[in-house]
C-alpha cells in the first residue's frame, strides 16, 4: 500500500504566488485530477512532485521516501506536456529509449504497447513524420510497459481522439486496480473510478 | 540519430575544412609562412568548430522534453551526460583528428609536427567537448545562446590552446614537448572527473 503525501506546499514563480499551503494525500488505487484555470500552476505542481522543480515551502513524502531517493525515482513515471520523443528515431526506438531511461519497465513488449494505442503499422516510421495525436499516443504507450507505481500525467488527453481517450482512461483504471496511483491534469471530463479532484 | 540528421555534425566539420583551406589563399602560399602559422590556425579553427557544434549537444533533447526524462531517471545524470558528451566528441572531435593530417600537409607542416598535432588533438579535443558540456548545459533553455556560450567557454579553452600550439611549435624547432603534453593530459583527466558532475548540476538548475 503506497501513499503520496503533500503537506503545506507553496510554489512561487517570479513574483507570482501560484499556490499556497496546498495539502492532499493520495493512496494506491486512487486517481487525483488536478484542475484549474490556465496558469494556475497545474504543470508546476506535477513538476514539483516529479522532482524537476523546486518549491518554496512544504513537504512531499512517498512512503516515507523523499523525492530524491532512488526508490521514488524507480517508482515514478512522469509524462510532461512535451512528448519526450526524438523525431530522428522510430516509434519503436523511442519507446525502447524511454523505457531504458526513465521507467521501471521489465516487460519488453514494445510492439504490443504500440498495438494497444493503435500504432502497430507505424512501428518503424520516424516520429518526426507523425501527427501530434500520434506522437501523444506513442508517449502514452509507455503506460502499457511501465512497472512504475506513481504516474504523473500532464494533460494526457490533449490532442487525442475519443477512442484513444477511452483506452487511456481504462488503462489508468487498471493501473489503480493493480495498486498504483495516478495524478493527472486535464480540462476534460474523466470517466475514471475512484477519482478525487482538487482545484488550484 | 546524427546519421538521420547529418547537418548537425557536418556543418561544423565543413566550417573546419573550408576555413583552414582559405588561409593559404588569404595570407600567402609560401611554405615557410604557412608552416609557422599552421599550429595556431588549426587549433583556433578546431576550437571554433567544436564551439559551433556545442549548441546541438543538449538543445534538441531540451526541445523534445527528453532532458526532463534524463533528470528524473533513476540512472545517474552525470553518467548519462558523460555518454552524451563522448558521443558528441565522436561526431565533432574524431572527424577533426582524422582530417587534420591532410590539412596539416596543406599548410606545409612537416611529418613530425603532424604527428604532434594529431597527438595534441587526441588528448585535448575530448577536453573541449567535456568543458563545453558545462556551458551547453548552462545555456540550454536560452534562445540564440551562441554568443553567450562562446563568452562562457572560450576563456576556459585558452590554456588548452596555449599548451597545444606551443607543443607543435616546439616540435617544429626540435625542442622538448613533454611539459606541454603532460599539462594537456592533466586537463583531460581533470575534466573527465569534474565536468560530468558540473554539467549535471547546471542542467538541473537550467531546467528548474
Amino acid at each position: 500500500m503506497s501513499k503520496l503525501i503533500v503537506n503545506n506546499l507553496s510554489c512561487q514563480k517570479g513574483y507570482n504566488l501560484l499556490f499556497e499551503n496546498l495539502s492532499f494525500e493520495i493512496n494506491s488505487g486512487e486517481v487525483l485530477k488536478v484542475s484549474g484555470a490556465n496558469g494556475s500552476g497545474k504543470t508546476s505542481l506535477l513538476r514539483i512532485i516529479a522532482g524537476l522543480s523546486s518549491f518554496e515551502s512544504g513537504e512531499i513524502d512517498y512512503d516515507s521516501f523523499n523525492l530524491k531517493s532512488e526508490q521514488y525515482k524507480l517508482d515514478l513515471l512522469y509524462l510532461g506536456h512535451l512528448a519526450s520523443l526524438s523525431p530522428e528515431l522510430s516509434c519503436l526506438e523511442n519507446l525502447k529509449y524511454s523505457s531504458l531511461l526513465g521507467t521501471n519497465s521489465l516487460k519488453n513488449d514494445y510492439s504490443k504497447a504500440l498495438k494497444q494505442v493503435g500504432l502497430e503499422k507505424y512501428e518503424n516510421d520516424l516520429v518526426g513524420t507523425l501527427s501530434a495525436g500520434q506522437k501523444k499516443r506513442i508517449a502514452l504507450s509507455l503506460l502499457f510497459i511501465t512497472q512504475s507505481k506513481v504516474w504523473l500525467l500532464d494533460e494526457p488527453f490533449s490532442a487525442l481522439d475519443s477512442k484513444a481517450i477511452t483506452i487511456i482512461e481504462s488503462k489508468i483504471e487498471e493501473h489503480c486496480i493493480n495498486g498504483g496511483l495516478c495524478i493527472l491534469t486535464t480540462h476534460q471530463e474523466c470517466n475514471i473510478k475512484n477519482l478525487k479532484e482538487i482545484t488550484l | 540519430m546524427a546519421i538521420r540528421n547529418p547537418s548537425s555534425f557536418l556543418n561544423p566539420l565543413m566550417f573546419f575544412v573550408i576555413s583552414i583551406s582559405l588561409f593559404p589563399i588569404a595570407i600567402s602560399p609560401e611554405a615557410e609562412t604557412l608552416s609557422r602559422m599552421a599550429p595556431g590556425i588549426i587549433w583556433v579553427i578546431t576550437m571554433l568548430s567544436v564551439l559551433l557544434s556545442l549548441n546541438t549537444l543538449f538543445h534538441y533533447d531540451f526541445d523534445n522534453g527528453v532532458l526532463e526524462q534524463m533528470i528524473i531517471s533513476h540512472h545517474s545524470l552525470s553518467l548519462i551526460l558523460l555518454a552524451k558528451t563522448i558521443a558528441h566528441w565522436i561526431l565533432s572531435g574524431l572527424p577533426i583528428i582524422i582530417l587534420s593530417p591532410f590539412l596539416g600537409m596543406a599548410l606545409f607542416l612537416n611529418s613530425e609536427s603532424i604527428i604532434i598535432l594529431i597527438l595534441t588533438l587526441i588528448i585535448a579535443t575530448p577536453c573541449l567537448s567535456l568543458i563545453g558540456s558545462i556551458g551547453a548545459s548552462l545555456v540550454v533553455g536560452i534562445k540564440n545562446s551562441g554568443m553567450l556560450l562562446s563568452l562562457l567557454i572560450l576563456p576556459l579553452y585558452i590554456p588548452i590552446l596555449i599548451f597545444a600550439t606551443s607543443a607543435i611549435s616546439n616540435a617544429q624547432s626540435n625542442l622538448a614537448i613533454d611539459g606541454q603534453l603532460y599539462f594537456l593530459g592533466f586537463f583531460l583527466v581533470a575534466s573527465l572527473i569534474i565536468t560530468p558532475f558540473l554539467s549535471a548540476l547546471s542542467l538541473k538548475i537550467s531546467l528548474e
